[in-house]
């Protein structure tokens, strides 16, 4: 089905924040303020902003390092989202996590998981969680293809379909695990085969489609919901700027990354909504300065933040402190 | 007081979770139909149901995973892991995930999970079933690690553990799923902060937990017949560790040797005696001695097995050789 005007609309402007947040992410790790890893999302916002909207406030969301996007889309305030990047106390985990490893427990988002396939287990354990308690939540899992490669996309998948677990398995196909290529890491690229042997509906739409992926989504979110079973979606999409801020391209050739680039989810959505007159340039130019307004107020609050005092170094590593021994007797 | 082994006690403190936590439930491989490798479980699947005993696959990485999953988002799960070293196919949740969450998310993910494992050798089941890795867990912060050595903490140590915030690894050593010994009708839970002194004594200390206890305790009995009266340190938790009952024992004897079936470079009895060291060092009339698993991987041949793992005359004669200095 295609996604009503109002949607339509929410999806644009959803990618063209993700956009705009992203550039200005890199533009603030040149200038120093930014550390650490930084994946960037830019190519691939049609994929969070696509399958977000399919998700309920109670469905839980488990993501990669590339999860600025997901975090964005799913409602973590741009604020919050950038003063973690700054390394603030007013970050969404404090400081403590980073770029890869934003987290809002009051909006299920479990993170930014930085291991590669370490996501997965962990999402098929709070899919059991809520099918023992009765819940009829659904926990969606992104991952990149890379992640077809590591044994706990197997193990996981296996588990979630033996135990029929509610986990909507999302694949974010961008073709590079950093810098191997699917065809030179996989025996098969067709990575629905390998999610269907283990007896799972599995289903690719192109992720460069932000209409597409709505569709897609809220189709497999449905049937997760509905049946109470895990899904598998794999979303085609390509990554327009480099794998990290260190990375110098060298494994592809910048003829293929502007052959995608002819495929900006961004371009697309937006020159189709035009020609069915649903939009006007100055539409779009509203919401740019929109966007615009709110990244401007999300650098200027994390530039005001505050610094964890470095006594509070050890907070957080356990929940309660040790006890004495006085009180060993009692 | 009522007749019983470790492993009963074990098996009574899974019920006792089972029938009082509904949110607790076991998973792991063969817990369920086969009954446990070390027959720990057996039973709780009639009991209890498949829904709350979890027969799993054979995945290690995807049911502590999802152990850590299912805690994060309300249950209470109780993990079995078959042995010390299958869990290292699961070290990358255990550290990446279940340790960290908590810190890395500032606050907000805790990870209430209780992982079991058996660990430990003498059974000649050869050097893929007989390490002893505790001491590897003990390096990482976020983790609880304890080492029940006695029927009451066999009993009482899980309880507790569920009632934890964070992440708890119980360590039960092989050779201790057989002790038989009296126990209360009443035992139950215990605390997961302190060591325990088992044995008083005033010539020196032994510290040391788990399978090498009982072993300890013997040696105890022998330097005693010598004249030599040793005090018998159990650490139970090996993190955080109880490091001020250590240094009041070693302050009150001192004279310490540390037994610890791990090996010896970069292993928990380094890092006691280094903690003596530190805070202690004036307290010692003799340098701190160590008794430890010799560094081969364990082999299978009883008396290689048994010449690998620290045995009582090598307790003795440590205990001896600390005596000797003046």
């Amino acid at each position: 089905m295609t996604a009503p005007l109002g949607q339509s609309l929410a999806l644009l402007e959803q990618m063209l924040r993700i956009r705009r947040f992203e550039e200005k992410c890199a533009e603030l790790y040149s200038a120093g303020k930014i550390r650490g890893f930084l994946h960037l999302y830019i190519g691939e916002e049609a994929v969070a902003a696509g399958v977000m909207p399919a998700l309920d406030a109670e469905d839980a969301v488990v993501a990669t390092y590339r999860e600025h996007g997901h975090a964005l889309a799913r409602g973590i305030p741009a604020a919050t989202v950038m003063a973690e990047m700054f390394g603030k106390r007013e970050g969404c985990s404090r400081g403590r996590g980073g770029s890869m490893h934003l987290f809002d427990v009051s909006r299920r988002f479990y993170g930014g998981n930085a291991i590669v396939g370490g996501g997965l287990p962990v999402a098929a354990g709070i899919a059991l969680a809520d099918k023992m308690q009765k819940r009829a939540r659904v926990t969606a899992c992104f991952f990149g293809e890379g992640a077809v490669a590591e044994g706990e996309f197997h193990e996981t998948l296996n588990l979630a379909a033996l135990w029929k677990l509610p986990v909507l398995f999302l694949c974010e196909n961008n073709l590079y695990a950093m810098g191997t290529a699917l065809s030179r890491s996989e025996s098969d690229t067709d990575l629905c085969t390998k999610a269907a042997s283990y007896n799972l509906p599995a289903a690719s739409v192109d992720g460069m489609d932000v209409e597409a992926v709505w569709s897609a989504a809220r189709e497999a979110v449905d049937t997760v919901r509905r049946l109470g079973i895990p899904y598998f979606l794999e979303l085609k999409t390509y990554r327009f700027r480099a794998h990290s801020m260190f990375d110098p391209e060298l494994y592809r050739d910048k003829a293929e990354v502007e052959m995608w680039k002819r495929h900006c989810p961004i371009a697309t959505h937006s020159a189709r909504l035009e020609a069915a007159g649903s939009i006007r340039p100055a539409d779009i130019e509203a919401m740019r300065s929109r966007i615009e307004a709110e990244i401007d107020q999300a650098v200027a609050f994390a530039e005001a933040g505050s610094l964890e005092p470095v006594e509070d170094l050890e907070l957080d590593v356990y929940a309660r402190a040790a006890p004495s021994n006085e009180e060993k007797s009692s | 007081m009522t007749r019983t082994t470790y492993r009963e006690a074990l098996r009574d403190a899974l019920r006792e979770a089972l029938r009082r936590e509904p949110r607790a439930f076991l998973m792991g491989e063969d817990v369920g139909r086969y009954g446990g490798s070390y027959a720990v479980s057996k039973g709780l699947l009639e009991e209890f149901g498949e829904e709350r005993v979890r027969d799993t696959p054979l995945s290690e990485s995807a049911f502590v995973g999802a152990g850590i999953g299912a805690a994060i988002a309300g249950m209470r799960p109780i993990v079995e892991i078959m042995t010390v070293n299958f869990s290292l196919l699961a070290l990358d949740q255990i550290l990446n995930n279940a340790a960290t969450l908590r810190h890395m998310s500032g606050g907000q993910v805790g990870v209430p999970l209780v992982i079991r494992m058996a660990t430990g050798g003498g059974r000649q089941l050869a050097a893929q079933h007989s390490h002893s890795l505790e001491g590897w867990y003990a390096h990482i912060p976020g983790l609880r690690i304890v080492t029940p050595a006695t029927l009451e903490d066999a009993r009482g140590m899980l309880w507790t553990a569920l009632q934890d915030p964070d992440p708890v690894l119980i360590f039960e050593h092989l050779m201790l799923y057989n002790l038989e010994g009296e126990l209360a009708e009443d035992a139950g839970a215990v605390n997961l902060d302190f060591a325990a002194v088992r044995r008083e004594g005033t010539d020196l200390s032994l510290i040391t937990y788990g399978g090498t206890l009982g072993k300890t305790l013997q040696a105890a009995a022998e330097l005693a017949q010598a004249g030599i009266s040793a005090e018998v340190v159990d650490l139970r938790v090996l993190r955080p560790l109880d490091e001020r009952t250590i240094l009041e024992s070693v302050a009150r004897t001192r004279r310490a040797v540390i037994v610890d079936e791990g090996w010896k470079s970069g292993s928990l009895s380094a890092e006691v005696a280094a903690r003596i060291m530190e805070k202690a060092f004036y307290e010692l009339d003799a340098p701190v001695a160590r008794v430890c698993s010799r560094e081969v991987p364990v082999p299978y041949a009883r008396h290689l097995e048994q010449a690998a793992l620290p045995q009582v005359s090598g307790i003795v004669a440590a205990a001896q050789g600390v005596m000797s200095h003046a």
